[in-house]
């Protein structure tokens, strides 16, 4: 499952997902990870495997760092939505398929929010999530 | 056998007998009773489609104002329609684009929020004159409001479509969606099966006055479509229909990034089955549909054909170019068309629906598609460039490259290498940079080895575009063993374009 780790200025400059890694020895999957200029703390989106959820979040909050679970990293706005598939061949990880019946359907656990699909989509149907 | 008249059919329907199945159903069935049992059994065979249609538009006629006005100019949520027609009757285009919002919304969104019901700004200029005083106009309206919205399409339902890749090295954005560099993905467009000309490739019931499934509503074909090209199986159609009837789900605005808009239109053809033959060209199914994988890197009238594939391979998913399976999407919905095709089925079957023969048929001969007459040459790079070009060796100094710019009065300097090959390229800027930090020896150090470049084969046009894509003002021209033949700049160009 997808999480983000939001921090704060006080503790960026720690390795704090290495940290977690070493604790827990779970395999964290980095997504993306956004930290603001001088002062402006950070946020990491982390691909946690779900069983070992409450380990890695235990072991993050322990460290001062705040949890918010990823409900969606993709969004998509069925009304608009026309299942042409043309996100199917952008979508560098294979999230997006069609079902036998030609309607799309997604497999969200794989999404990294590279946002090629929302740019692709001639219907503005999707957009990427947040928290 | 002795063919079924279109009376026959339309007497089964009004009586609830009639037998219609989809195009995609036909091919067994043409398998199991073979082409004369089948078209005894089938009366019609629905198809349908819905993708992308750039020419598409429709007319609508807003009604007098009080004062009266003879609109010179009307804009409908701000993209502009065509009004040189009477007082107030207009033309939007499907790919007309908003002026304050650019791309993200055009005249084919005006079209899908007029049939939503959604309230559409307009806004009218004019001259006046004595009968119609009035300058401007402001006003909203629903399409309740207006008197005619009559979709008129001259350019729909191509029977098959080109398969779109692109082996440049940069992303581009097309109307057949975004295609990743070094033939990243593959995109396509068209029913295959369900396709409607493809399932009557020689219309014998398509033509002028052929009664169809137009987004929703019951519209018309009006003969053929602007580029219609039968001897290559690109045939298409000109329909129009009455917006008032037509269903959202089945007209769809759409943006294709870094291109611009387009509708998707929902067309579904009934087939009626009147011989053996129709019968038997409804059992084409995806296999039997071939399309050519242009590359789309190359922008030309021409592109390069890399191969051949049929919808089957297309819809499964990937398919081989080079020796590597590449993902395909389509950028139609085979989902709607599909839908299409069964609710057209649905009409027919309850009696709400009575297909036509054409008054007159698409022609299958005398018409060609030609590309456009273009007066006058069209210049290439070697027109305009500068031939007499001052390059410098790999290997000396930053401010060797100073002086032979200093002396030669330009902005940039090929390095080549001592085979007289391009290795990199160095601007005055680049050089002033490299002063400033004190970088004065080895130019190799500060050159940019990635050099954008032209050939002299090439339309200016394409490279006053790479110029712009790049933010460069110049390109070393080589030939195919990289050797610098002259150097193309954005100045050149300008005055080329001055002269135009
Ligand atoms: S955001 Fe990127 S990874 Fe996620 S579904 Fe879209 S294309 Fe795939
Ligand atoms: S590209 Fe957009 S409209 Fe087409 S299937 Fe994907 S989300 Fe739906």
């Amino acid at each position: 499952m997808k999480i983000t780790l939001h921090v704060t200025p006080d503790i960026t400059p720690r390795p704090l997902v290495a940290e977690v890694i070493l604790e827990t020895r779970v395999l964290l999957n980095i997504d993306w990870a956004s930290v603001k200029p001088k002062g402006g703390g950070g946020e990491v989106a982390i691909d946690v495997p779900h069983d070992q959820y409450d380990q890695v979040a235990a072991a993050f909050e322990k460290r001062g760092a705040t949890i918010t679970a990823l409900v969606q990293p993709v969004i998509k706005d069925d009304d608009e939505c026309v299942n042409c598939g043309a996100c199917i061949s952008v979508c560098p990880t294979g999230v997006i398929s069609f079902r036998d019946d030609w309607s799309v359907q997604m497999d969200l656990e794989k999404c990294v929010q590279c946002g090629a699909c929302v740019t692709m989509c001639p219907h503005a149907a999707l957009k990427v999530g947040k928290y | 056998m002795a063919g079924k008249t279109i009376e026959d059919i339309n007497a089964k329907i009004a009586d609830g007998s009639v037998h219609v199945v989809t195009a995609e159903e036909m091919p067994d069935i043409v398998a199991e009773l073979g082409p004369d049992g089948a078209a005894k059994e089938i009366d019609i065979v629905t198809t349908g489609t819905f993708g992308a249609m750039c020419s598409s538009g429709a007319f609508f006629n807003l009604g007098h104002s009080d004062p009266p006005i003879k609109m010179q100019k009307v804009w409908l949520n701000d993209v502009e329609a065509y009004a040189g027609l009477a007082a107030i009757d207009a033309y939007i285009g499907a790919s007309q684009l908003s002026k304050s919002r650019g791309m993200e919304y055009g005249g084919a969104h005006v079209i899908e929020d007029l049939v939503a019901g959604k309230s559409i700004d307009i806004h009218a200029t004019a001259y006046g004159t004595d009968c119609y005083p009035r300058k401007v106009l402001d006003t909203t309206v629903t399409i309740d409001d207006i008197n005619q919205a009559t979709m008129c399409n001259p350019r729909n339902g191509y029977q098959k479509y080109n398969v779109a890749t692109n082996c440049s090295d940069r992303t581009l954005y097309t109307y057949m969606g975004t295609l990743l560099p070094d033939c990243g993905n593959v995109t396509y467009s068209g029913a295959g099966v369900l396709s409607p000309i493809y399932n009557d490739p020689t219309y014998q019931t398509i033509g002028l006055g052929s009664r169809i499934f137009l987004c929703g509503g019951q519209g018309y074909v009006t003969g053929q479509g602007t580029q219609h090209d039968p001897a290559n199986n690109f045939a298409t159609m000109m329909v129009q229909g009455d917006l008032k009837q037509m269903d959202k789900k089945y007209v769809r605005g759409a943006t294709f990034h870094g291109y611009g808009t387009s509708l998707y239109v929902g067309i579904g053809i009934p087939i009626p089955i009147l011989n053996a033959d129709i019968a038997k060209a409804t059992a084409v199914t995806d296999a039997d549909i071939t399309v050519d994988v242009l590359d789309y890197g190359v922008a030309r009238r021409s592109r390069p054909v890399l191969r051949q594939v049929t919808y089957e391979e297309l819809k499964s998913g990937m398919i081989d170019i080079n020796g590597r399976e590449i993902t395909t999407s389509p950028m139609s919905s085979f989902h709607d068309a599909r839908a299409i095709a069964g609710e057209l089925k649905d009409w027919i079957q309850k009696g709400t629906f009575y297909p036509t023969l054409p008054v007159e048929r698409l022609p299958g001969t005398g018409v060609e598609c030609k590309p456009m007459k273009q007066i006058g040459e069209q210049p290439t790079v070697a027109d305009v460039i500068a031939k007499r070009v001052i390059t410098i060796q790999q290997g000396l100094t930053v401010e060797d490259a100073a002086k032979v710019i200093m002396e030669g009065n330009f902005n940039h300097l090929p390095v080549v290498s001592d085979k007289g090959r391009l290795v990199g390229i160095i601007t005055a800027w680049d050089i002033a940079k490299a002063v400033a930090k004190n970088k004065r020896d080895k130019l190799d150090d500060i050159m940019t080895r990635a050099v954008v470049t032209a050939d002299a084969n090439e339309p200016i046009d394409i490279v006053a575009r790479r110029l712009e894509q790049h933010n460069i003002s110049a390109l070393p021209v080589v030939d195919k063993h990289s050797r610098v033949m002259g150097i193309i700049t954005s100045d050149d160009i300008s005055k080329l374009v001055a002269r135009r």
